[in-house]
């Protein structure tokens, strides 16, 4: 069964567009990242999903039910942590916790102590007096207490320190180990590479790639860099090519040994082979769409 | 309920705030009646003759010189425009203030559907307003009994009434217009407040401007007119209701199909 499903799904906000026509399927126990730079659509997207806002047209499922039709049914089985986390000032931690527990209609004490001990926040602050990454510990707590089916995770990790980034990953590998459905967005290509199973690329408010991780990451591009030499030989089939010096840094698409041969012969003193940012992925991505066409 | 509660704890700050302040200007101003009784049959007779000042408080229709008549004007201005800019302001905020403060996206999506949350938001502001004017009503007359003197009780009864129906109605409206607004709330609640206020006074002033009775709760609640007619006006308190009732339905309609800011 499909957890998420939207057909045609798109938004309009008067003229200015959010997405159009999304096709997105995610199913039962996946781990799914979803990829887009800052204004792609990730967030329209993801507020549609959990009807804060109404689509132009299109529709969209989770657990097979209408979201707009069954929003309360289906909501208490989401856990959603939003890209900004605020609360209601003059309230403590464990207030807001509490609060949330108590929308959810369950008594969930014990399960908000356990995520609150391993992301070491502290329950007894006043939200205002909280950091960025502290609110993002308190959005993690509202999010998961209640065990929900489907976590919809809006750039969980921005504000969080490394350790905490770890920390909140082994929670939600837990989750996904036992059963739970994880919709991962973010512009961290490498948090979707460790963690997700599949992922979906959204450009331009449409979505320009869905595969699994391993073939994304297959088809992805390498940033090459050889120092030594100042022109890319043609059998490596280089894209946008840049001197530097004398050194030439490139795009490649194409086996790892086959480069390495080909290096073995060149006059080149150093090399570097890093994954491509994620705009880079993006220019691949297009490019290759356009050939396609 | 949960909103319900949060709302209430929310507002009970404000709330202690505007009802002690009215409260209390309504306690300094009883107790300043014994004293000021003695040269009211000098001062009556002033207000008398100072014409359309007078007629603007309905100074022209009540004596100075008892409680009742003291109480409605003194008071009645006090409840009449404290009590209306905090129903203003409560009731203005209550929706709009979840995407100002941006906590929506935290709100709505719990599973809690846009209309509990309306109406457990409403029920919050209604239930601020009647315990601010219960309190104020307890403070009155416990003052007056303070003081050895005693309102006329049917007079006194009509007139709260009367004070709490409108400041329903303008919480009414602005709750319909806190459904469509993001930001700038205060000030458009403070300003409507203010503007059916002065409408009233107008009317008071002025005949050809009667029609405008008819658009402002202050008419049906103009202590003047209750007190020596011993009567609410009906008619009037009819069109206030079904104002009411536009604003809230307003409210639930827009409300229900918003999309909700981050």
């Amino acid at each position: 069964m499909n957890i998420i499903e939207t057909h045609k799904l798109t938004k309009y906000y008067g003229k200015s567009r959010g997405i159009i026509e999304l096709d997105l399927s995610v199913s039962k126990g996946e781990f799914f990242g979803f990829i887009g730079t800052n204004g792609a659509g990730k967030s329209t997207t993801i507020r549609s999903l959990l009807g804060l806002i109404f689509p132009t047209s299109g529709e969209a499922k989770i657990f097979g039910k209408d979201i707009n039709r069954y929003k309360t049914e289906i909501l208490s089985e989401i856990g959603y942590m939003p890209s900004e986390a605020n609360f209601y000032s003059g309230m403590k931690v464990k207030d807001i916790i509490s609060l949330s527990a108590k929308m959810h209609k369950k008594n969930c004490s014990d399960e908000a102590k356990k995520l609150c001990e391993r992301l070491a926040l502290d329950t007894e602050k006043r939200i205002e007096e909280l950091s960025l990454g502290n609110r993002k510990k308190v959005s993690i707590v509202c999010a998961l207490q209640h065990d929900p089916d489907l976590c919809i995770l809006d750039e969980p990790t921005s504000g969080l320190d490394p350790l905490m980034q770890r920390e909140f990953f082994d929670i939600l590998t837990e989750r996904n180990k036992s059963g739970a459905t994880i919709f991962l967005s973010s512009h961290v290509l490498s948090e979707i590479q460790k963690n997700c199973s599949r992922a979906a690329i959204i450009k331009g408010g449409r979505l320009i790639a869905v595969d699994s991780v391993e073939n994304l990451s297959k088809t992805n591009a390498k940033r090459v860099t050889f120092h030594g030499i100042t022109s890319v030989p043609e059998e490596l089939f280089a894209k946008s090519a840049q001197i530097n010096g004398d050194s030439v840094t490139f795009l490649y698409n194409g086996g790892i040994k086959e480069l390495l041969g080909i290096a073995n012969s060149l006059p080149i003193y150093d090399m570097t082979i890093t994954e491509p940012d994620l705009e880079e992925i993006f220019i691949h991505y297009y490019e290759k769409g356009n050939e396609e066409k | 309920m949960t909103i319900y509660i949060k709302e209430l704890k929310q507002g009970v700050k404000a709330l202690l705030i505007w009802t002690a302040s009215i409260a209390f200007m309504m306690l300094v101003c009883i107790l300043m009646f014994p004293e000021m009784k003695g040269e009211m049959d000098n001062v009556s007779e002033m207000f008398a003759n100072m014409g359309g000042f007078s007629a603007a408080f309905g100074m022209d229709k009540l004596s100075f010189g008892d409680l009742m008549g003291f109480y409605g004007i003194e008071c009645g201005n006090i409840l009449g425009l404290g009590g209306g800019f905090f129903a203003a302001l409560t009731a203005i905020s209550v929706l709009a203030k979840e995407e100002k403060d941006h906590t929506a996206e935290f709100l709505f999506t719990h599973p809690v559907s846009r209309f509990s949350v309306i109406t457990q938001k409403l029920l919050s502001v209604m239930t601020q307003i009647i315990v601010l004017n219960i309190a104020v009503v307890a403070v009155s007359l416990i003052s007056a009994a303070a003081i050895g003197e005693e309102f006329q009780i049917k007079e006194f009864a009509l007139l709260h009434i009367a004070y709490l129906i409108m400041q329903i109605e303008i919480a009414c409206i602005c709750f319909g217009i806190s459904a469509f607004i993001r930001r700038g709330s205060i000030g458009i609640g403070l300003g409507l407040a203010l503007a059916l206020y002065f409408i009233n006074i107008v009317c008071n002033i002025s005949d050809q401007a009667d029609f405008l009775r008819y658009i402002t709760p202050y008419a049906y609640s103009e202590a003047s007119d209750i007190i020596s007619e011993a009567k609410l006006e009906a008619g009037l308190i009819a069109i206030g209701i079904c104002i009411s009732l536009a604003g809230i339905i307003t409210a639930y309609i827009r409300y229900a199909k918003k999309d909700i800011a981050s």
